[in-house]
């Protein structure tokens, strides 16, 4: 079987999934999936497995999964549910396959982990354990977990962005967390407490590849706050935002093979209506970790752009040049084959695209 | 018993009216969770309670888990039209 190159979109009615082959000339979309609820994320692991993440408000939270690309699904929430008494898991926020199973973020913000495929699930309980717990206060769009980021190469080590509880990390599968927030901005705090250990408003986060030359990661931020860059697997943060049109915006997407190339899309400011800076569509993309921007506009609109990209509607594939991917809160899906350099519109009229992600099957 | 059809659409084979022997509300969600597994989670929340776009009716009144079937009761699940 020839390679496909597949997007995993989530909208606020169901799933969808367009499939290519390597040339990325012509694409098929099909869907919705799992009965047009809500879902927030679609990921799909290293044997091609989808999961698709979100909740129904009629039928709660649940992770949907298809083994034939999207010909047919099944769903289950058993284990997924904090104990008797405390706020119910409203929705999947995030999924993340890797080494060490299938993880899931929730609303209210929590982690869970499967071992059996997505079967069942178990609270990551070490998580909600971690001190800073009762004072997590909830972001725009609720207290949700919604950056999950797994060492592709030590299934112990993982972080998580909560919103508006900051970036976690742990070392050790999940056991024990710290705070990983030094040198990102609380703008909405008063002008002494600018940099509290936790509480900042994290919109994405997302791992560059390679390690550094001291084997730690660098990790990429798109705050409510700025823009920022980690050589420390998020020890400390520096702003990347000088020559950016703001310091607002949601996705952020790493290249698939250069850390120093990092694509995001900045908004015109979380005050000012959260569209396009001046109604004109661009993907901002740096060549050199965060030092230097430049927009990227050809093939996309260029007036009356008064949409936003959510905060996981962006991604990059693994092809060579990588394809750039993202979805607009008003439908439309957009792609580059050639790292951002030129787009073409795949779908105008989708519902809200909440996600997208890129996997290649088979070959 | 009638069960609404966004509901039976996710469990295959699922009628949309049956006939169980159960004494309280609680106890026709476990029935209904053993026969479809998951179908439970569906209908309530870990509050425990029956989830709150869910509206489950007993002889034309909004029942909660711990609300008695006398034998012979009509229930109707019906999906809140706040829930759309």
């Amino acid at each position: 079987m020839a390679a496909e190159l597949v997007l995993l979109i989530g909208t606020r009615k169901g799933a969808f999934i367009a499939r290519t082959d390597a040339a990325r000339r012509s694409w098929s979309i099909e869907g919705p999936f799992c009965e047009t609820w809500p879902v927030n994320h679609v990921v799909a692991d290293a044997e091609g497995v989808i999961y698709a993440g979100g909740g129904n408000e009629w039928f709660g939270p649940a992770v949907w999964k298809s083994r034939d690309l999207g010909r047919s699904w099944t769903h289950s929430s058993a284990g997924l549910a904090y104990a008797a008494g405390e706020a119910p898991v409203k929705a999947v926020w995030s999924l993340a396959a890797g080494g060490g199973g299938l993880y899931g973020g929730v609303e209210p913000a929590g982690l869970f982990h499967s071992a059996d495929g997505g079967e069942s699930w178990r609270q990551v309980e070490g998580l909600r354990r971690h001190p800073s717990r009762p004072e997590w206060n909830p972001g725009g769009a609720g207290l949700i977990l919604h950056s999950l980021v797994l060492d592709p190469e030590d299934p112990a080590a993982l972080w998580v962005g909560i919103s508006a509880a900051g970036v976690f990390h742990s070392a050790d599968g999940g056991e024990n967390w710290q705070a990983r927030n030094r040198g990102t901005r609380a703008d909405y705090n008063p002008d002494d407490q600018r940099y509290p250990e936790f509480g900042q408003c994290v919109h994405c986060v997302v791992m560059a590849p390679g390690r550094g030359p001291d084997g730690r990661r660098r990790l990429y931020q798109q705050n409510h706050c700025g823009m920022y860059r980690s050589d420390d697997g998020g020890t400390g943060w520096a702003s990347i935002e000088a020559g950016l049109p703001s310091s607002f915006g949601f996705p952020a997407a790493a290249h698939p093979r250069d850390p120093d190339t990092l694509f995001l899309i900045p908004l015109n400011g979380d005050t000012a209506g959260r569209y396009m800076p001046e109604a004109k569509t661009a993907v901002w993309r740096s060549r050199d970790g965060g030092a230097s921007w430049q927009a990227l506009r050809e093939g996309l609109p260029q007036q009356g752009a008064f949409f936003n990209v959510l905060r996981q509607a962006m991604a990059t594939d693994t092809l060579e040049p990588a394809g750039v991917y993202f979805g607009t809160n008003s439908g439309a899906l957009y792609a580059s084959r050639d790292e951002g350099e030129s787009w073409q519109c795949l779908a105008s009229h989708l519902p809200t695209i909440t996600s997208v992600e890129t996997a290649v099957i088979g070959g | 018993m009638r069960l609404p059809a966004p509901l039976t659409a996710l469990f295959p084979g699922a009628p949309r009216c049956l006939e169980l022997e159960v004494a309280t509300v609680a106890e026709l969600m476990d029935r209904l969770d053993a026969r479809w597994p998951g179908m439970r989670d569906r209908l309530c929340d870990t509050t425990p309670a029956v989830r709150r776009h869910i509206n489950v009716f007993v002889a034309g009144r909004r029942a909660r888990l711990d609300t008695a079937l006398p034998p012979g009761s009509d229930v109707f699940i019906i999906t809140a039209i706040s829930g759309g």
